[in-house]
């Protein structure tokens, strides 16, 4: 089989689970232990993308061009890659980013707005640098719909389109129709991103692989969103299993989610209920804190929320709906408790 | 009752509403032209049924007729870019609904008075006209150090324009939440939505304070007068939940935050009632055209 190049975004997907409280030092340890580890790309950005710090989101406690730049200057072999999500970073951000030296850049939508991107693919490629197209929320759609906006992607020049599954929400059988379909229209690399909520962050990333991905994503720990992602250490343990040479060290990884990364999670990222909910309601996996705060405000059951979001057919960047599904679940308590 | 003549350029989606709601309330506006390009586009053969006359030469006809007043530009940043300067020579007023921005941004409620002579305004952006007059609502009660507009609209009502240029709208729309609404810095992020069936345009605001007194009944007030003001032209304004206080961590420290929370439902004229995005910028050229009309008629007024 094939050998998927893996892109580790803990500096990026785990800012979420930490709060964008990266530090410059612990980009640095993670930067360089990733890299040692011959890791090829290592994503750095706010959780939301480049200028992601925001009331929406959350504000990151150290700029992220600070943190861009230690990676830049860190990394010895791997290339860093940032998001960008059209919308929340404009052209600006996306050059600033490029001057301090990220090589790649992932620019995500929803699945199925993927002629939003074309503005930053092609501005991308003109700044000479890789851009991968990345289809957010992926088991809300299709693999036929999928297919369409991954060939947009292509024709703006991307070098590879993401199945991304935001919300750990696909089993591997919806894995591999939807990694199959790109592979079938494109002639770029195809990668697929995993989270957790249901257990199959690794075995749905084995299923990308098995159908043909080129790319798979991971995070040190499954230090991402929500439930977290597919721990890179333990992609490259089973894919070592399963007979693939990565040429990545897995003793190296170890050290680095034991010694470095493990001490700065706040939660055991864990498939307890708000993170089970999340995921089989299909809800965005960066929402997860967001949820608790609101649930915590509002006097309400984070699994209510995320099952009433879920039928709200909420997508990425939609945080402040959060607030308004807890008022008027909280007012739907009032009304019940006066009758 | 006298009235001031006035003509629409462009006959697309936004052209084809805005005639629909100056026939249904004209006040002091008489549409006398609709001009486009295309004699066959579905906008000029609306017009057609709806007895309005029609050019499809572009400006042309506009300019050469004086009696035209106020025209409203519903094309593109491009080509107002050309019309302003003809349309400023030929004496004419101009509503710009397009993103040129060569004119002063214009939201009603909020700064009409300060541009009643302006030869030439702009009409910002959907989300610049829903969200400037509640971030302006809570600046004249207390300052506003920092604004955050969160526009979520269908997936549908967002056309190939603005989708290759999600850039100018985020630029355009933070631009009118400092200038306009008068907050110190501020951000504007859109997000497309494509659930079915759509949703209408959802608006969330949130203004940060640094102030360690401040009335809230004042501010919550002041929205409730300024959603008043704009549901009088856009009847499908309006707020979502009673605004809240909500403290967050800032960069300026852990802060209070007003999260308003609104809502923009369209008439229904043209577009679909969902695309309160839409709806909201052809009620708002309406409403400034009908404020100019009314002033072009008390100046002849005190002349006569």
């Amino acid at each position: 089989m094939k050998i998927p190049r893996l892109t580790d975004t803990t500096l990026r997907d785990g800012s979420h689970a930490i709060s964008y409280s990266y530090t410059v030092e612990q980009t640095r340890e993670i930067v360089r232990g990733l890299d040692e580890a011959s890791v090829p790309v290592i994503e750095v950005s706010h959780g939301a993308g480049l200028n992601g710090s925001t009331i929406q989101q959350g504000f990151s406690k150290t700029p992220e061009y600070d943190l861009i730049k230690t990676a830049v200057e860190t990394a010895k072999q791997a290339k860093i890659a940032s998001l960008f999500v059209p919308g929340i970073g404009t052209s600006e951000e996306l050059k600033k980013a490029v001057d301090i030296g990220i090589q790649a850049v992932r620019v995500a939508v929803h699945c199925t707005e993927a002629d939003v991107t074309e503005q930053y693919i092609r501005l991308a490629k003109e700044l000479e640098i890789e851009a991968v197209g990345f289809l957010m929320m992926a088991h809300t759609q299709p693999k036929e719909v999928l297919a369409e906006q991954a060939k947009l992607m292509e024709s703006y020049g991307a070098d590879c389109v993401y199945i991304v599954d935001s919300a750990g929400a696909l089993v591997p059988q919806g894995v591999r129709e939807r990694v199959s379909a790109l592979k079938d229209v494109l002639s770029i690399d195809v990668g697929f991103h995993a989270h957790n909520n249901l257990g199959l962050a690794i075995g749905n990333t084995v299923a990308a692989i098995e159908s043909g991905a080129d790319q798979v994503d991971g995070t040190v720990r499954a230090l991402g969103a929500g439930a977290g992602n597919a721990p890179t250490e333990v992609i490259v343990a089973t894919l070592n299993k399963m007979g693939i040479n990565t040429g990545i060290s897995l003793s190296h990884l170890m050290d680095l989610a034991e010694d470095v990364v493990a001490p700065i999670i706040p939660s055991p990222i864990v498939i307890d209920r708000d993170n089970l909910s999340s995921g089989y309601a299909g809800v965005y996996n960066s929402f997860l804190l967001h949820v608790r705060h609101a649930a915590e405000k509002f006097d309400l059951n984070p699994t209510e929320i995320m099952e009433e979001l879920g039928r709200r057919q909420a997508i990425a960047g939609q945080e402040d709906w959060i607030i308004d599904v807890a008022l008027e679940l909280a007012d739907k308590k009032k009304d019940m408790a006066h009758i | 009752m006298s009235k001031i003549k006035a003509a629409i350029l462009g006959s697309g989606n936004i052209g084809t509403d805005l005639m629909y709601k100056i026939l249904k309330k004209d006040g002091n506006i008489e549409l006398s032209l609709v001009a486009g390009i295309d004699p066959e586009s579905e906008g000029l053969q609306r017009a057609r049924e709806a007895k309005v006359e029609t050019s499809h030469e572009g400006i042309k006809d506009i300019l050469a007729d004086p009696d035209i007043k106020i025209v409203f530009d519903a094309t593109s940043a491009k080509a107002h870019m050309h019309t302003a300067e003809q349309l400023s020579e030929a004496g004419k007023m101009a509503i710009d609904l397009t993103p040129a921005a060569i004119g002063p941004y214009l939201v009603p409620p909020v700064n009409l008075n300060e541009h009643i002579e302006a030869e030439n305004v702009n009409m910002v952006s959907c989300a610049g006209q829903a969200t400037t007059p509640l971030v302006y609502a809570v600046s004249r009660v207390v300052p506003v150090h920092y604004a955050e507009m969160i526009a979520t609209v269908a997936s549908r009502a967002i056309g190939p324009g603005t989708r290759q240029n999600v850039d100018e709208f985020t630029r355009t729309t933070a631009n009118s939440l400092e200038k306009v609404g008068g907050a110190k810095t501020a951000r504007a992020i859109p997000v497309f939505n494509p659930a079915e069936p759509p949703i209408t345009m959802a608006n969330t605001v949130y203004t940060v304070i640094k102030e360690k007194d401040f009335d809230v009944d004042a501010i919550k007030k002041s929205i409730n007068d300024i959603i008043y003001d704009v549901a009088d032209y856009v009847p499908g304004y309006r707020l979502k939940s009673e605004p809240i206080i909500d403290y967050r961590d800032t960069p300026w420290g852990r802060l209070p935050v007003v999260v308003i929370m609104n809502e923009v439902e369209g008439e229904g004229d043209f577009f679909p009632q969902y695309a309160g995005n839409l709806d909201i910028m052809t009620a708002s050229a309406r409403k400034v055209g009908d404020l100019y009309a009314n002033h072009f008629l008390q100046k002849k007024g005190v002349r006569q």
